[in-house]
């Protein structure tokens, strides 16, 4: 019996793998199609539309925007949860628990309704569509996020180095950049990095904001309309392969970082 | 905390102003915007209560809710249901070292793009794709199945999405949870069946709450899974929002459709309020 | 007498509707240990914050060598402190830790560096000068805070709970090194403790604190064999307390009707009066070499073997509502349900005013 349920529980996590796992491996597989349709039977591997996919300038181009656009959105969100959570965490501010509530709402709503927000907004102001809205988004959804995870280090511990580096004479601004931004460097990098893999994957707001110009997932979208194509897997699993390289890097440094 | 006044009242708000700043005008003055537009007649633009009337009038919107409620309720469901098992196993049957491991094997899909990730689906569940071809081929049914542009579809893309991060956080809850519990139980005579129902369950619950909650929102508000995935054939809230956008450029419908999603969304958060509070540790 | 170190005048503090300091004064001394006492919720960590400049009173003043420093940051104060969770900087090596104070004021590498090995070399940790804090035990810790609280030579250091973070024995042993090093700069240090051996064996000066007020202060000995309060006769040591009215007063001896008998003993109180008489552990006589003053029989509740003693409680058999404590001999013969006779000597008693 006991035997039974322990063959049953691994058989159970296996069968979960594989449904986890079945759509990456098609993807990846059929990446490497040479024929034009990424369907059964397999006939690569082939690199043809890898080749396509680095050859094609709105790809590319629409890479980069996406890279801009999560590098400087997420550093934006960042500063200023960083510097809102330290006002609230040291000083003792009037409606501290309403204000707090109102930079975390955002968490709360759908993207797509905050998309649909800023568009109403920008449109009836006459903001055109652009990257720098996509980007303003971005930071809408980002910021919440990271005050919440600065914030939620910032403990008791961590009021009293501060004091202690006051205490020894460090002007304000030497407490901050000699004390409390490296030793909320680990919470400050996570909500970083956790920010840029959102705006990096963030889909709705860049397609309602942007225009031209725009970025990855939305150009992928784009090159859904022509229907199951091969270089679309491309995309995809040059987007997997890159991210997978970027969080083993991430979780073999921060490991590193952790004393014993 | 009282500070020494001199530190100034100017210093503390500066800190926080850019960030509240920065959420009242790009989120809660889009939101006044959208309210506004709500009440705005499409053609002609007068005040008019006509576009939430004719969600609750038009029986296509009124059926694009019960749709998104459906397919979000099966999906909250069926992940949970899928994801506690197998977090179970992670944390209890997987030895300490090899834990880490499985958990990144186990949400690496989550590092694909989002969309490529609805895309995916297609690829398995089209017409010639690998589920129908495997199925033809050793001779079950003759006929390849409608799976694509189906409900089913749509449920299969956001479970597959769901049972990752539901994963992580049972997980995480299961590992918090000190051993020192199940000792205490097994102590007190209770076999391993009646230690998980009276202890680890009841312990977890808020844990899979939170993970259920959060479920619930993100699914009720996607837009790419239906889309790519469920097709034009049921639609869901999302959908009718954007086609209001897209095709016919109604932003005051758009809008009213939008806030009636998160009037939706809010109950349910008020409903799940207790389980759901950000601490600072 | 020349104007003392620190001279804290009427400080009344309140946080939102509740008074933690109502109205406390307390002068302290070049080169002397100062202990504030007392349980949590006394109001002698805001003290020392208010001394640090951390927390302004809501009333009164603080002058530190005669300057008003009621209203001046910590980091423009004479003052350090060492933290009680030691606030060590987790992401600098130790020399960079006791360095930064003398960074912050401008000094030189190379005179920072020597600054930095001497201070460490007086707290016995010269070797750690590159080492990370999270390789330190608990004890190296608390002395890289003693060593980068006292580099930069305050006129006053303070210590907050210092020792409540380590077990018994260590801080026993930090007890003793933080003596001799005080000894040795010469600098005044602020200690606040809630245990009273640690206050006892450091103090020059000790301030017992209850509920926000000063309760008594002095030198530790005297405070402990005449407390001021009944508090403090508590507090400070163990005593048995018995509650009497004066029944009889002439030539400077009074006599006091108590619920373990009358008790005549030292003193000018008018007839009437009621009083608490406290009486120490270690002064009351148990058994038939009995004292002066008889207290009753008693009947042995408890006795708890401490190694070189034991502590004995007693329920009196004239009043059940009266407890002794009692400290006995480790080779005395008592056991619990025993009745026995308990006595004192007048000396001994000590009189508490209510």
């Amino acid at each position: 019996m006991r035997a039974f349920t322990r063959i049953a529980a691994w058989c159970y996590a296996l069968a979960v793998y594989g449904f986890i796992f079945l759509p990456v491996v098609v993807l990846v597989l059929f990446s490497l199609q040479s024929t034009s349709f990424p369907i059964p039977p397999f006939t690569g591997p082939s690199l043809r539309w890898y080749q396509a996919v680095l050859s094609d300038t709105r790809l590319t181009s629409a890479l980069v925007n996406s890279l801009l656009v999560a590098s400087i959105s997420s550093a934006a969100a960042v500063t200023l949860g960083f510097l809102s959570a330290w006002g609230f965490a040291r000083f003792h501010l009037p409606g501290s628990a309403l204000l707090r509530g109102l930079i975390t709402l955002p968490l709360t709503v759908s993207y797509l309704i905050i998309g649909m927000g800023l568009l109403v907004l920008f449109n009836s102001a006459s903001v055109p569509k652009s990257l720098l809205a996509a980007g303003i988004g971005h930071v809408v959804i980002n910021l919440p996020l990271c005050f919440a995870i600065i914030y939620s280090q910032m403990g008791d511990h961590q009021i009293n180095i501060e004091r202690a580096a006051r205490d020894l004479g460090a002007p304000e601004w030497k407490v901050l950049l000699l004390i409390t931004v490296p030793v909320m460097a680990p919470a400050i990098f996570a909500a970083f990095f956790l920010s840029m893999t959102f705006s990096w994957d963030e889909f709705v707001i860049s397609f309602l904001l942007t225009r031209f110009d725009t970025t990855l997932p939305v150009e992928i979208w784009n090159l859904l309309r022509s229907g199951l194509n091969p270089k679309t897997n491309a995309v995809g699993s040059l987007v997997f392969a890159v991210s997978i390289v970027l969080v083993v890097f991430f979780e073999l440094t921060l490991l590193r970082r952790k004393p014993a | 905390m009282n500070t020494a006044q001199n530190n100034g009242h100017a210093l503390r708000w500066a800190l926080v102003a850019p960030a509240l700043g920065w959420t009242l005008l790009f989120f809660v003055l889009p939101f006044i915007a959208m309210g506004l537009s709500s009440l705005t007649a499409h053609e002609g633009g007068g005040f008019t209560l006509s576009n939430y009337s004719q969600f609750f009038t038009n029986a296509s919107y009124w059926q694009a809710m019960v749709n998104s409620l459906q397919v979000t309720a099966i999906v909250t469901v069926v992940s949970v249901l899928l994801a506690y098992p197998f977090a179970w196993i992670l944390a209890e049957m997987v030895p300490v070292r090899w834990q880490r491991l499985a958990l990144m094997l186990a949400v690496l899909p989550f590092w694909t793009s989002y969309v490529v990730r609805s895309y995916s689906w297609l690829l398995v569940l089209a017409q010639n794709g690998v589920v129908n071809r495997a199925l033809t081929g050793s001779g079950l049914i003759s006929e390849p199945l409608q799976l694509a542009n189906t409900r089913l579809a749509t449920t299969i893309g956001f479970v597959h999405f769901f049972v990752m991060l539901l994963t992580l956080t049972i997980f995480a809850n299961l590992k918090q949870l000190s051993p020192s519990y199940r000792r205490a139980a097994a102590d007190l005579g209770a076999g391993p069946v009646r230690t998980f129902l009276h202890v680890v369950l009841p312990l977890t619950l808020p844990g899979i709450m939170v993970g259920a909650f959060l479920t619930f929102v993100l699914c009720i508000g996607d837009y790419i899974t239906p889309q790519i995935l469920g097709g034009n054939n049921e639609l869901v809230m999302p959908q009718l929002v954007m086609m209001q956008i897209g095709r016919r450029g109604d932003f005051p419908l758009a809008s009213a459709l939008s806030i009636i999603l998160m009037v939706v969304v809010t109950a349910a958060y008020l409903a799940c309020a207790r389980w759901l509070k950000i601490e600072r540790t | 007498m020349s104007t003392p170190l620190v001279d804290i005048r009427d400080v009344s503090h309140r946080f939102g509707q509740h008074s933690v300091l109502k109205n406390v004064s307390l002068t302290i001394e070049p080169g002397s240990y100062t202990i504030l006492l007392g349980p949590s919720g006394s109001g002698k960590t805001t003290l020392l914050s208010i001394l640090g400049g951390f927390v302004s009173p809501s009333e009164g003043k603080v002058f530190i060598r005669g300057q008003d420093c009621t209203f001046v940051p910590p980091a423009r104060r004479p003052t350090t402190t060492v933290f009680q969770d030691y606030a060590l900087f987790p992401h600098m090596s130790v020399g960079a830790n006791v360095g930064f104070g003398l960074r912050m004021r401008g000094v030189d590498g190379a005179t920072r560096a020597a600054k930095v090995r001497e201070a460490l070399a007086l707290v016995g940790l010269a070797a750690a000068f590159d080492k990370k804090p999270h390789q330190l035990s608990g004890g190296q810790r608390q002395r890289v805070a003693l060593a980068r609280a006292l580099v930069v030579e305050p006129a006053v250091l303070l210590l907050d709970e210092p020792l409540g973070a380590l077990d018994l024995k260590l801080r026993r042993q930090m007890q003793d090194e933080l003596k001799a090093i005080q000894k040795r700069v010469g600098t005044a240090f602020v200690h606040v403790t809630h245990d009273q051996e640690e206050a006892m064996a450091l103090a020059d000066h000790c301030v017992v604190m209850n509920d926000g007020r000063i309760e008594d202060e002095g030198p530790p000995e005297r405070v402990y064999a005449r407390p001021a309060t009944r508090f403090s006769a508590t507090f400070m040591g163990e005593s048995t307390i018995l509650a009497g009215t004066v029944t009889e007063a002439k030539n400077g001896t009074i006599a006091v009707a108590t619920s373990a008998g009358a008790v005549s003993l030292p003193g000018a109180l008018q007839q009437g009066t009621t009083v608490a008489l406290a009486i120490r552990p270690e002064h009351l006589v148990l058994g038939a070499a009995s004292g002066a003053v008889a207290l009753g029989q008693a009947t042995i509740g408890d006795v708890v073997f401490q190694g070189s003693f034991k502590r004995v409680l007693a329920t009196s058999a004239l009043d059940p509502a009266l407890q002794f404590i009692a400290k006995a001999p480790a080779s005395a013969k008592v056991r619990a349900g025993d009745t026995i006779a308990v006595s004192c000597d007048a000396s001994d008693i000590i009189l508490l005013a209510n």
